[in-house]
């Protein structure tokens, strides 16, 4: 078997070395009720063509994004990813390493989190971040419970526009962990909504921008609504390409930022992994879950970094860490650095420029289409539109026709009577041919 | 001296007095550059893309548009593959030597998995188009849920989990949801032993669960008379990580269950250490109710210096109607998610861990893992950790102090710093030491059991010759330290790309971030 070095020959030698007389001896202390001789009921070992072979052909079963027209969002978005990126990434050095806890032999590891911490926090306009978590949706679970410890108050206010996995994701951790939830009724353009739902026990008001329905908003208004009442706000966003246009959660007054990083660097793999980007105000670090990269120096003096302040983490803390997180999402918080120094400020501008323009390109082509409704007010390069009859319906006839049209609102959530909402999201991979043969399509399938 | 005939010395010049001569004058050593942050090279107005202009100014968005400058600095194509490359070389990795992390599991990671994982077909698909456009996937996902409850024989897996811990919140949110499904709410303790991962503790405390330890048997094992004495009708669970983080095989496990289903209570078991025995024993056969894998560790995705991992978890009968959504289904159409609790058949799920369907791209790598290895692949690949780990025992017993002499241990050896005594030399010294001989340490300090623990895991990975250079190193280094050579272990590590670093004065004066004003050089104190 070609990942396994050892000869029947040193097997025996080693066997000999240790002095018993076969492997079984070695597992002497497994019960004789789950002792199995035989191998499981599974196929035997195949060789790389075989396997690359059956990995090729499931593959095969999935129409890719690059295949033709494609329009979904909806928290994971298709972004061009240069190759330089995917290069450096597969460097065994940082792909086969593990999370640096020998801080004199990852130096490579430590400096680009520390990189990547300072990008997050300038992205966010915050004044620190961490080295990344799972995801947007756990990040934002993270966030509900850190709010919590900060105010020693037990509430969560989300707003309708906060993308319901999201929700789903808060409220399975709130609800364990003993914290109430409160989640506003849906609603395409009323973040401000979370003002009048802050009472004397919300820890939190969790607001999303742009929104799931694409909806931009201003939140300033709610930071200091917050602020006026003892809570944090919280501001998801599930599209960081959107803060090379718009304005940072942290200039309009956010106490914790949480993002999906996905769309620098990281590819749509079907939802995962991605990464969780987690920032917020200084003050709070304390309370803050996951690692800390920091600067420190060595015996001679010379400036290195390390994880720090672990006595917030579970291997320190076990039960009174401010979360479980071991393993987060370091080699896609890696490619997330690297991209995002190739774009810098000026290639990440202009990425989120042709972002919107592409966006308000497919506006124009759909508003033009009969029965189309545009619902979503001031967006970045997603918003929602009304089609006559279900959604989901008319995205399976267009996947026939070869065109992803986008995501039904159903398809995240049942229950909030948007069946005629279609989530629609437009990128610089997006040829104004797609958006052609889109609406010509869509306007077929609705005239049928 | 030896030239040649332009005057070129062709043999070095100066007798090796064991000197490392003068510190160099730009901070670089030799192929090791001393390379500068992004944020230090003045490229705020550099960028290494090339893209069009924006079609259309937005012109549309008022004052939600941003005005201040970010902050972000840029690198051209050049500058940052070699910022990146350099930094690389600073790293320590599974592809340059042994990584014996005990608990960590730090095996050869196949480049098949990462070929595969690219195919356009699995990376550039999306969590939310039809689901009639991505049945290669979903019928990927199956495949991989019928070999993992395959190996562990369980009847369900709940595969989103991100990661270990994760799978451990997944696995004590199931047992939670199937308690208040049973009438049992008010159980809201948690046993554990001292001896667990910091992540159980952290995971059960979360999750709202009250921990309380239990006690360990001389020989390194739970203390049976002590969790009999702790398990009653308050009892939620216990967590048990088996083989357990002394390296050793529970050996009465099959009664630890037993005396924790009469109590009522469901045994949650850490999967961390299932390279042991995968292939070879089914924790479906030892009573287990939840059980984690790490498919960054077992089935050998990379741990890309920190993550992403993914941690399925299996389950009994007794719990699998409570898994998470989303639900993978085969029906009439081929395969199908169900994504909302409440809805058709996946009515008792108790929610969701996160958004989307879970870690696709280590369900692919790990699933290639496994159609290699096949059945008979994967049960050598558990003989051959648990033989590697027992050599190395075997090698170093005279030399150092194994923590449970007796019997054998499964794929880790665990030593603690007994041996040390009198030299002055700590656990940490001797982990530093090993950084200078070209090995990464060995999982230190942990488990908290064992005084200075040593926790050594090979893998099945390691070629007997590489086990043979450790081991020749680690003899070495324990001859100095018995023989008082103790400088070579307080200021070690001396020749990785830096020395000892002030852990203290990072968590004392934190700064996690690079800043525009120029901040004073940190000091030690």
């Amino acid at each position: 078997m070609r990942y396994l070095p050892l000869t029947p020959e040193d097997r025996t030698e080693m066997l000999g070395v240790i002095g018993v007389d076969s492997i079984d001896a070695l597992f002497v202390d497994v019960p004789a009720s789950a002792q199995r001789s035989g191998t499981v009921d599974l196929p035997l070992h195949a060789g790389e063509l075989e396997v690359e072979r059956e990995m090729a052909a499931l593959a095969r079963r999935n129409r890719a994004a690059g295949d033709g027209p494609f329009f979904c969002g909806a928290g994971a978005y298709r972004h061009h990813v240069p190759a330089t990126v995917d290069h450096i990434i597969q460097r065994s050095e940082f792909l086969t390493s593990y999370t640096p806890y020998q801080p004199e032999i990852a130096q490579g590891t430590l400096q680009v989190l520390f990189e990547f911490q300072t990008q997050v926090a300038a992205l966010t306009g915050m004044e620190v971040a961490n080295a990344s978590l799972y995801d947007g949706s756990t990040a934002a679970a993270e966030a509900v419970m850190m709010a919590t410890r900060v105010t020693r108050r037990n509430k969560a206010v989300m707003s309708g526009g906060l993308h319901p996995h999201y929700v789903e994701t808060v409220e399975t951790l709130a609800h364990a962990a003993g914290v109430g939830t409160q989640r506003l009724a849906v609603a395409i353009d009323a973040e401000d909504a979370v003002i009048a739902a802050i009472d004397a026990d919300t820890a939190c008001v969790v607001v999303q921008t742009p929104n799931v329905f694409g909806t931009a908003t201003d939140v300033t208004k709610i930071a200091a609504a917050a602020q006026a009442a003892g809570a944090l706000l919280i501001v998801v966003t599930t599209e960081v390409v959107s803060l090379g246009l718009l304005k940072s959660p942290g200039e309009m007054g956010a106490d914790i930022v949480v993002a999906e990083g996905q769309s620098i660097g990281n590819g749509l793999n079907f939802g995962g992994p991605y990464v969780g980007l987690f920032a917020c105000k200084e003050k709070y670090i304390r309370q803050a879950p996951g690692r800390l990269c920091g600067e420190t120096v060595d015996a001679d003096g010379r400036r290195g970094f390390v994880l720090t302040l672990s006595t917030r983490e579970q291997h320190i803390r076990r039960d009174k860490a401010t979360s479980n997180i071991c393993t987060n999402s370091g080699l896609c918080a890696l490619a997330f650095s690297i991209h995002m120094s190739l774009l810098g400020e000026v290639g990440l501008r202009q990425l989120a420029a042709i972002n919107h323009a592409k966006a308000r390109a497919l506006r124009d082509a759909l508003a033009a289409v009969a029965g189309v409704e545009i619902l979503t007010p001031r967006f970045f390069n997603e918003f929602a539109i009304r089609v006559p009859g279900n959604a989901a319906g008319i995205v399976e006839t267009l996947a026939a026709h070869g065109v992803i049209a986008g995501v039904p609102f159903s398809r995240l959530d049942a229950k909030a009577g948007l069946d005629d909402v279609l989530l629609v999201a437009a990128t610089e991979t997006t040829l104004d041919i797609d958006i052609t043969v889109f609406s010509k399509v869509l306007a077929k399938v609705i005239a049928q | 001296m030896s030239m040649n005939s332009v005057g070129r010395p062709t043999r070095p010049q100066t007798a090796n007095d064991g000197a490392r001569g003068p510190e160099t004058l730009t901070g670089a050593r030799g192929l090791l550059q001393d390379e500068a942050l992004i944020f230090e090279r003045d490229g705020w107005h550099k960028t290494g893309v090339d893209l069009p202009e924006a079609s259309a100014p937005a012109d549309d968005l008022g004052s939600l548009l941003r005005t201040a400058p970010i902050g972000l600095p840029g690198l051209s194509e050049p500058e940052a593959v070699r910022h990146y490359v350099r930094l690389s070389q600073k790293n320590h990795a599974i592809d340059l030597a042994l990584y014996p992390l005990g608990s960590c599991t730090m095996k050869h990671n196949p480049r098949l998995n990462e070929k595969v994982a690219r195919l356009p077909g699995f990376a550039d698909i999306h969590p939310l188009q039809p689901q009639s456009t991505v049945q290669g996937a979903l019928q990927l996902m199956d495949r991989l849920a019928h070999w993992l409850k395959t190996l562990t024989g369980m009847p369900a897996v709940a595969l989103t989990p991100k990661a270990g811990a994760h799978g451990e919140m997944c696995g004590m949110l199931t047992i939670r949801a199937a308690h208040e499904a049973n009438g049992q709410g008010h159980r809201k303790t948690v046993l554990a032993p001292t001896s667990a991962h910091g992540t159980n503790p952290a995971t059960a405390a979360f999750v709202g669960y009250t921990v309380v330890e239990i006690a360990q048997t001389l020989d390194g094992r739970v203390d049976l008379a002590d969790l009999e004495s702790k398990l009653g009708d308050h009892v939620a669970a216990i967590m048990v990580t088996n083989p357990n983080t002394c390296g050793l095989f529970e050996r009465d496990v099959v009664e630890i269950a037993r005396l924790t289903h009469a109590a009522g209570a469901y045994f949650y078991c850490d999967g961390a250490n299932f390279n042991a025995i995968v292939g070879r024993v089914r924790p479906g056969d030892l009573g287990v109710d939840a059980m984690h894998i790490n498919l960054h560790k077992t089935f050998s995705t990379p741990h890309g210096g920190g993550g992403p991992g993914a941690g399925p978890v299996v389950l009994s009968e007794a719990l699998a109607a409570f898994a998470p959504t989303p639900w993978l289904v085969h029906g009439d159409d081929g395969f199908a998610l169900i994504e909302h609790a409440g809805e058709q058949s996946a009515e008792t799920a108790f929610g969701r861990m996160s958004a989307f369907h879970g870690q696709m791209g280590m369900y692919v790598r790990a699933y290639a893992y496994m159609l290699s290895h096949g059945a008979d692949g994967l049960r050598q690949v558990a003989e051959d950790a648990v033989l590697n780990a027992n050599y190395l025992k075997a090698r170093l017993s005279d030399v150092m102090s194994p923590a449970f002499p007796d019997g054998p241990c499964m794929h880790e050896a665990l030593f603690d710093d007994s041996w040390l005594e009198g030299t002055g030399v700590t656990t940490l010294d001797f982990a530093k030491a090993m950084i200078d001989e070209g090995f990464h340490p060995m999982t230190m300090y942990f488990p908290l059991v064992v005084h200075g623990a040593m926790l050594i895991e090979p893998t099945e990975t390691e070629s007997k010759q590489e086990l043979d250079r450790f081991v020749v190193a680690l003899r070495a280094l324990a001859a100095a330290a018995k023989a008082g050579d103790v400088e070579r272990f307080k200021g070690a590590p001396f020749h990785a790309p830096m020395r000892r670093l002030d852990e203290t004065l990072a968590a004392r004066k934190p700064r996690l971030r690079w800043k525009p004003v120029a901040e004073a050089p940190l000091a030690a104190e």
